[in-house]
């Protein structure tokens, strides 16, 4: 067990952390996955007071990590934005102006919906559905990519967890990186997002994230 | 008596028309309710409860207008009839009709609940009638109305029927709020005739009902008057044995077996209520009749919560005229309504509690002088020893208490946030109406401010980025101003949190039907069950959609519903252990000595049948284990493929079991790291792990130790998922989840969160919240049901402990073992724990 865990695809090395991103070292670029920002502010803005505290936290570990691996790029899966613009957005924006040396790339998922206006004022490159950086090809939900494709997929949406199992009926799930032959799939980045149980067949691999460790656990 | 007045004098000429005299309670009723005296008119249902309120009510009026009380119409709100169920409103509502067209008045009876029309609203806004029959949330939704303060100005008297089923509910703390909303206005109304208000409980016998009396009156500083009808109604109680014991299921088996002998009892009744504790094994119960008697096709039907309004209305409808021969039905029938043709009930299945059984019993013969006759028919063997613990309790009168809730706090954010939409509120003046009430007249200063920070700034918020709004200051008075707010907090009023419902669609974007989230949050992908009569197989949850596909898997999961899981109450707990005792008795003979066995004692008269046809079931318990005596606590230790199992039989109750297992688990796992699972039923809890259990006689006493339970407590229940489970419902109530406005689920997606969602971002960045707080508070008062665990406990301090190890399972045991709802509870540090499942894994 391992605060950060090393996997290495193609002879590029990525870092994963319990932090729920991947750093990947060659091209130092921090990637993660359905962040969600600004839906405690659309909960709160509706009358139901779901605690501020989850997006600073959100936040304070997305530039936390960026610091630790010195990122130049931060690349997002999809789902970057929970909906429509809210005062929980101009905080990032503020934020933002502070980092203006990152470079941002998203990689639009069905969540993000802001004009474009918003992207370009926020200085987020939007790339196109599918995003090929080096070897990798970067989309919002590999189940899109329904043909086979040269390239390894990396994707999110789904949120994934999985289950664990023991003797006497005990069962846990927690949040995972999930990494088939041909394609990975990020945990959601968001502190107030649920999970989706993952059904991983023998030959995959997967890292469960246990407080802030990491697990292999196949 | 004092010289009669001209409206008591008017309603007995009108009783005697049709040849009835008041009862004397009723008389003793409307006596107080002249004197403006408030009180609890303690009656069974059957017995003219109704008539000694409400007669009342008019009696005060046609001595106030003895001249033209017939003629005066237009009078304005004089009674508010609240009653639990919408169903008993009509009834209730027939019933004065008559009563009022028979004395010649110009009274109007209106009916608010659910179901009445906007059109009938707006007449009842334009003229009040003079009585209106409402339920309790349609109670609070008058309160969201502007205006309702002159709508109440003319009240007179708040009658709260059934109020033995509303107290010890979050909806009987609707009632206290509402109540002393009326009163706090009643008192700041400054006008110089204002009347005074009444308030009259109605209920049947509880344990308590000095305390019901209490809290119900609590706002109007009174202890009030009790009327006791003293009328008892005579229960035949009989059970439906099975012919061979020894084949008869020890688990699990809703009891369908037996459904060959209750067909000769339902073609001998004109009419018979069939009681099943559960939605799903009342479908069953349905299905199998007819299999088994299909010319009783259009003459049975079936009721239950989930059941289509309409047809429910007709299935009433039919029980009246006594077209139906027989009803399979569940709680949906419980309470009130009279249905005359009904000569024979029939309960399938542990009753839980005395008070049910008899409120169960009481739907038959109800003609006052009939017999109410009632069958039980048991689920599993041992069951039947409850039916000779019923017979005893009933005839002894011992009968439960419903405990009061308090300190609610979802109730009470629901309630500011209710008054915020209409009239508004002013704090102080609030913190006093509600200080008055019983549930919340221990509520501190800081409590109270937590709770308007709470509605007003949405606890801790990030400043300048915050958009939080849902009542606002204005002048002094607290205030929802926001249209959509408003409106949703309207739909979101009322305490009765269904289980979260979750669209199934298929892959391809078909429809299929709804199911709860309970159910399905179980399941895993691949995972195949039936819905709608199809087996589907879970593809994933997304969006609060589950997405399927068909199936041709053989084997499938049926959706279990979680609602009828009451816990076996404590007095049928003791009676039960007492008839175990009377059983051991029984049983012992066997042992007197090898092979000089009686061939057949002669059967003690005062034996229960129940015992004797159970026999063989104590010989076997005996031989493999032990049959406890009332002194005795039994606990089996039994290995098997599964682990190594503890049984333990305290006899209190699915609740107090849960308790207790996390408890012990936590107990023993300090002696050394270990991880359990549990599972519980009424009679008895298992721990089970993968390792050997550390318990025996050197140390079980200490287990089984009062000492330091509060910490132990809280300890174990940290640990445990019972805090989440609570969570939901105080979410829902509390307004934290948004289940949409009808149509527009669509336009509210992105306003979607479940409860264990909510309930995780709540103990991981708001532990404090007031929420959170109260729901480990209801564990710890209901779930744990605290006092009860601390009395248990004390009682095994007094009693044998006696440790088997039966080389296999018992018939103790096995219903245990059957019951699938386990929870999990460990020492082990998280990760040291996940690694041991996975090594456990590769083993496999």
């Amino acid at each position: 067990m391992n605060a950060l865990i090393e996997y290495s695809i193609d002879d590029q090395s990525l870092i994963l952390s319990p932090q729920k991103a991947i750093y990947w070292q060659q091209q130092k670029t921090l990637i993660v996955a359905d962040v969600h920002i600004g839906k405690t502010g659309h909960f709160r803005k509706a009358g139901i007071p779901v605690p501020a505290r989850v997006y600073k936290a959100d936040l304070h570990r997305l530039f936390s990590l960026i610091l630790f691996f010195k990122a130049e790029k931060l690349l997002i899966v999809g789902d970057f934005t929970h909906s429509t613009s809210n005062l929980e957005l101009d905080l990032f924006q503020r934020w933002r102006r502070d980092m203006s040396a990152l470079n941002i790339e998203l990689v639009k998922g069905n969540h993000d919906i802001l004009h474009q206006r918003w992207y370009d004022d926020t200085g987020i490159n939007c790339t196109g559905p599918r995003h090929q950086l080096g070897n990798f090809l970067f989309v919002h939900d590999v189940a899109d990519c329904k043909e086979p494709v040269p390239e390894y997929i990396f994707g999110g949406h789904i949120h994934p967890g999985v289950r664990m199992r023991g003797m006497g009926k005990q069962s846990m799930v927690f949040p995972c990186f999930y990494f088939t032959d041909t394609y990975s799939i990020l945990p959601a980045f968001g502190g107030f997002t649920g999970v989706s149980v993952i059904a991983p067949s023998q030959t995959d691999n997967v890292f469960a994230i246990v407080e802030n460790d990491l697990m292999q656990l196949q | 008596m004092a010289t009669e007045t001209k409206g008591q004098q008017v309603i007995r000429e009108w009783l005697a028309t049709s040849g009835r005299q008041p009862f004397r309670f009723q008389e003793e009723a409307w006596e107080q309710i002249l004197k403006g005296q408030s009180g609890v008119v303690n009656a069974p249902t059957g017995c003219g409860k109704t008539f000694s309120v409400f007669l009342g009510s008019l009696i005060d009026f046609i001595n106030r207008h003895p001249d033209n009380y017939k003629t005066r119409g237009k009078n304005g709100l004089q009674l508010l009839w609240i009653t639990p169920l919408r169903a008993l409103a009509k009834d209730i509502g027939r019933a004065m009709d008559e009563v009022i067209t028979g004395l010649g008045m110009d009274w109007k009876v209106g009916i608010r609940n659910g179901d009445t029309s906007t059109a009938d609203r707006a007449r009842q806004k334009r003229q009040m009638p003079e009585v209106l029959i409402i339920t309790p949330e349609s109670l609070h939704l008058m309160l969201a109305q502007p205006g309702y303060p002159a709508v109440l100005s003319t009240l007179r008297l708040v009658a709260v029927d059934e109020w033995h089923e509303l107290l010890g509910s979050k909806r009987g703390v609707m009632i206290e709020l509402a109540l002393s909303r009326i009163t706090g206005q009643r008192e700041k109304d400054l006008s110089e005739n204002k009347p005074a208000l009444q308030v009259w409980g109605i209920s049947a016998t509880i344990g308590n009902m000095e305390e019901a009396a209490e809290v119900l009156l609590s706002c109007m500083k009174t202890s009030g008057f009790m009327v006791r009808a003293n009328i008892s109604k005579k229960v035949k109680i009989d059970s439906v044995l099975p012919d061979e014991i020894e084949k008869y299921p020890w688990a699990g088996h809703l009891g369908i077996k037996l459904v060959d002998k209750v067909i000769p009892i339902i073609m001998k009744s004109t009419t018979t209520l069939i009681f099943i504790n559960t939605r799903g094994m009342s479908e069953m119960w349905y299905q199998s009749l007819l299999t088994a008697a299909p010319e009783l096709a259009g003459a049975i039907a079936l009721h239950h919560g989930s059941v289509d309004r309409e047809l429910r209305e007709w299935v009433e409808e039919n029980l009246h005229t006594g077209r139906l021969k027989a009803v399979v039905c569940t709680a949906s029938l419980d309470l009130g309504v009279d249905f005359r043709p009904v000569e024979t009930v029939i309960q399938v299945g542990s009753p839980k509690g005395v008070a049910r059984f008899l409120q169960r019993a009481g739907r038959s013969g109800h003609q006052p002088d009939a017999v109410s006759q009632i069958y039980f028919l048991p689920t599993h063997s041992l069951e039947l020893v409850e039916a000779a613990a019923l017979k005893e309790a009933i005839s002894e009168q011992f009968i439960e208490s419903r405990q009061p809730m308090t300190l609610c706090f979802d109730v009470l954010i629901q309630f500011c946030c209710t008054l915020a939409i209409s009239e508004g509120f002013i704090a102080n003046e609030l913190f006093d109406e509600i200080r008055s009430t019983f549930c919340f007249r221990d509520i501190t200063e800081d409590e109270w401010r937590e709770v308007l920070h709470y509605i007003t700034e949405g606890g801790e918020a990030l400043l300048q980025y915050d958009e939080y709004k849902k009542v606002e200051v204005i002048d002094g008075v607290y205030r929802i101003t926001k249209r959509r707010v408003a409106m949703r907090h309207r739909l979101h009023i009322g305490t009765i949190v269904s289980d979260a419902m979750l669209k199934v669609k298929f892959m391809s974007g078909g429809f299929i039907g709804v199911i709860e989230e309970y159910f399905i949050s179980r399941l895993e992908p691949g995972d195949v069950f039936t819905l709608a009569g199809r087996n589907l197989e879970l593809v994933m949850i997304k969006d609060m959609t589950v997405v399927v596909k068909k199936s041709t898997a053989k084997k499938s999961i049926v959706p279990s519903w979680n609602g009828g899981r009451m816990p076996l109450s404590a007095n049928l707990g003791k009676k039960l252990r007492e008839k175990f005792n009377e059983a051991f008795i029984q049983a012992r003979p066997k042992q007197s000595g090898p092979g000089k066995r009686t061939v057949q004692d002669p059967v003690d008269k005062g034996r229960d049948i129940e015992l004797e046809v159970l026999r063989p079931l104590f010989d076997l318990q005996e031989t493999l284990s032990h049959v406890p005596k009332a002194n005795e606590l039994l606990v089996e230790q039994i290995e098997t493929r599964d682990g190594y199992h503890l049984f333990v039989y305290p006899f209190e109750g699915r609740l107090v079991h849960e308790a207790m297992a996390a408890i012990l688990a936590y107990r023993i796992s300090r002696i050394t790291p270990i991880t359990f699972s549990f599972a519980m039923n009424d009679y008895g809890f298992e721990l089970l792990s993968d390792q050997p259990i550390p318990v025996d006689d050197t140390n079980v006493y200490e287990l089984f130790s009062p000492e330091n339970l509060l910490l132990d407590i809280q300890r174990s229940v940290n640990s445990t998922e019972m805090a989440k489970r609570k969570f939901r419902d105080v979410a829902v109530i509390g307004g934290l989840i948004f289940q949409g406005m009808p149509g527009e689920q669509k336009k509210a997606r992105h306003l979607q969160s479940s409860a264990s969602l909510l309930f995780k971002v709540f103990a991981e960045y708001d532990p404090d919240n007031l929420l959170l707080r109260q729901s480990y508070q209801e564990v710890f008062d209901q779930q744990m049901e605290e006092a009860r665990l601390r009395d248990m406990l004390l009682r095994i301090q007094q009693s044998d402990i006696i440790i088997t190890f039966p080389h296999r399972l018992t018939p103790f045991c096995f219903p245990i073992k059957v019951d699938s709802m386990r929870e999990d509870l460990s020492s082990e540090k998280l990760a040291d724990r996940v690694q041991r499942m996975q090594a456990q894994l590769a083993r496999d």
